[in-house]
């Protein structure tokens, strides 16, 4: 399995279109396709990765594009995402970031560092 | 061995049961079914109040500042710390503290200011690798890590695969063969810094457990002083497998603290509902998964408490380990799919903890030596010299 998700990306509504409930990880990209978050569809999602791409989509502003992997280990898979992300640009996806005054979420303050493969 | 707890012992269990219920249990229901983490300001909360009941850093020797519990004790607080979701591979989210790398605590000075003292002021966390791609069960022989000698250091190239906690870490202990000799006595423990040139993790390993996941390291001339030598030259295989005796116990008894939880939630459950117009607690077949569940406990933890006693009474604790680790490890997954199954469809869905447990305590069974390499040492202990 590559370790970054090299899946084509489709365009928001195609995207909404396709999806269906499963768990698993997401990558919303800008109209440049540049990757500006990263998320995912855990045991809490009521409609799985359709619901949270559907609500990312809504509320990344710059969202025009998504791409997605059907994946029941979505926590470590997803904090891989995140790990490639920092590796390749120094920081986080800025829709990851935490806005300041914000609560940093348990498993990006602890997040490790990766030097990927391929 | 007494199996009646002091009474200091029942009240610091009742104080960890009611610290896992009123502060954890409220807060994991709010986290994703896979959380491995608590919001940084709820853990340094629940830190601050571990520290106040004078029990954080449970497994550090007094010595080193850490409260002085019998290993009995800690066992047992061990036990009642597993109780919940995440309570396998992450007790109460790690707000008890740890000893981090326990080695560390026969480390030189120097090394103890560098690495262990930073560990226990929760600045610095450490990695245990020992397992490669060429094997886990028989480490001794299947190392190919090497590190070579080059005036005061030592370069190391090779890999190692399935080790925890790595991307986080800030250092970590890194076994390598520094001698010609195919077995144990070609091994040396190296302290390795995860910012040294030629260090990589180059992968998160995804299996059933997704929090706390594995990675793969790789060493390309990674340079290590001499100076960061754990131990003797050719004689860190003892302290992987000091290691790895001792963390059988507490890895018993995170089995053994689950199994107990899902036991509970299925004796509350049963009597409850009701099919083909009785409860299920009326059937036989329920009773005796129920029944077959507390025989299970009771053994693992009997066997647990007797390796913790031998090991506190400072005798040899080997055989009464691998028991402990290899009992607790299958009547844990034994216990937990019971319960699945009487929980029906429940016992799957991601609502409920069994579906984590299921899938975590299956890698139980497999990590820190699998069930045929606990059978192995026991064997070996019983059967002594004439085998070797
Ligand atoms: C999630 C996870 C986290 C881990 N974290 C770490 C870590 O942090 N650090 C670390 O060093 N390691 C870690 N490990 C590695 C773990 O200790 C090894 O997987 C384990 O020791 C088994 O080694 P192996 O996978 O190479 O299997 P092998 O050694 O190839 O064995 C394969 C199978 O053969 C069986 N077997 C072996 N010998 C015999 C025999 N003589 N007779 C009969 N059957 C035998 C084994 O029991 C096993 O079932 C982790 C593993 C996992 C899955």
């Amino acid at each position: 399995m590559s370790t970054r998700l090299n899946k084509e990306w489709l365009s928001a509504q195609t995207a909404v279109s396709q999806l269906s409930g499963n768990l698993g990880v997401f990558q919303l990209a800008d109209e440049s396709k540049r990757i500006i978050f990263v998320g995912y569809a855990g045991g809490k999602s009521r409609f799985g990765l359709k619901g949270e791409v559907s609500e990312a989509l809504q509320r990344t502003s710059g969202a025009a594009f998504a791409r997605w992997e059907v994946n029941t280990a979505y926590m470590s898979r997803y904090k891989e995402l995140l790990m490639i992300h920092l590796h390749d640009y120094g920081q986080l996806p800025e829709a990851n970031q935490p806005s300041p005054g914000e609560s940093v979420p348990g498993e990006i303050a602890t997040l490790g560092q990766l030097r990927p493969a391929g | 061995m007494n199996l009646q707890l002091t009474e200091e012992q029942e009240l610091v269990i009742a104080m960890v049961r009611r610290f896992v219920r009123e502060e954890i249990l409220p807060l994991e229901l709010a986290l994703d079914p896979d959380a491995e983490e608590l919001a940084p300001e709820d853990n340094a909360r629940l830190i601050e109040k571990t520290k106040a009941m004078g029990l954080y850093g449970l497994d550090i020797p007094p010595e080193f500042g850490g409260p002085d519990i019998d290993l009995v004790t800690r066992t047992l607080i061990a036990v009642e710390m597993a109780q919940h979701r995440g309570g396998l591979y992450v007790p109460c989210y790690g707000t008890f503290g740890g000893a981090g790398l326990a080695q560390l605590f026969e480390a030189t000075e120097e090394q103890k200011e560098r690495y262990l003292f930073p560990t226990l002021r929760g600045e610095k966390k450490g990695f245990f690798g020992l397992s490669e791609p060429s094997g886990g069960s028989d480490p001794a022989r299947a190392i190919q890590t090497k590190a070579v000698q080059d005036g005061d250091d030592w370069i190391i190239n090779g890999g190692k695969l399935w080790i925890s906690g790595a991307d986080k870490a800030q250092y970590g202990l890194v076994f390598a063969r520094t001698a010609n000799d195919k077995g144990r006595d070609g091994v040396t423990c190296f302290i390795v810094d995860t910012d040294t040139p030629g260090f990589s993790v180059r992968r998160v390993v995804h299996t059933l457990r997704s929090a706390r996941y594995a990675t793969e390291l790789s060493f390309e001339d990674m340079r290590v002083p001499a100076s960061n030598i754990l131990g003797q030259l050719n004689k860190g295989f003892a302290i992987a497998n000091d290691r790895l005796t001792k963390q059988r116990i507490p890895y018993a008894a995170g089995c053994i603290g689950v199994a107990i939880k899902a036991q509970e939630m299925a004796l509350e459950y049963v009597p409850q509902r009701e099919t083909f117009g009785a409860p299920l607690s009326s059937r036989q077949s329920i009773q005796w998964m129920l029944v077959d569940n507390e025989i299970d406990i009771k053994q693992s933890l009997w066997l647990t408490l007797e390796a913790a006693a031998k090991a506190q009474r400072g005798e040899s604790f080997r055989k009464e380990a691998a028991m402990a680790k290899l009992v607790a490890t299958e009547a844990g997954g034994r216990v937990v799919d019971r319960c699945m199954q009487m929980f029906g469809g429940l016992g799957v869905a991601k609502d409920l903890p069994f579906e984590r447990w299921f899938r975590e305590m299956r890698i139980r069974r497999i990590g820190e030596g699998p069930s045929e390499v606990q059978r192995h040492v026991i064997a070996r202990e019983l059967l002594g010299s004439s085998l070797r």
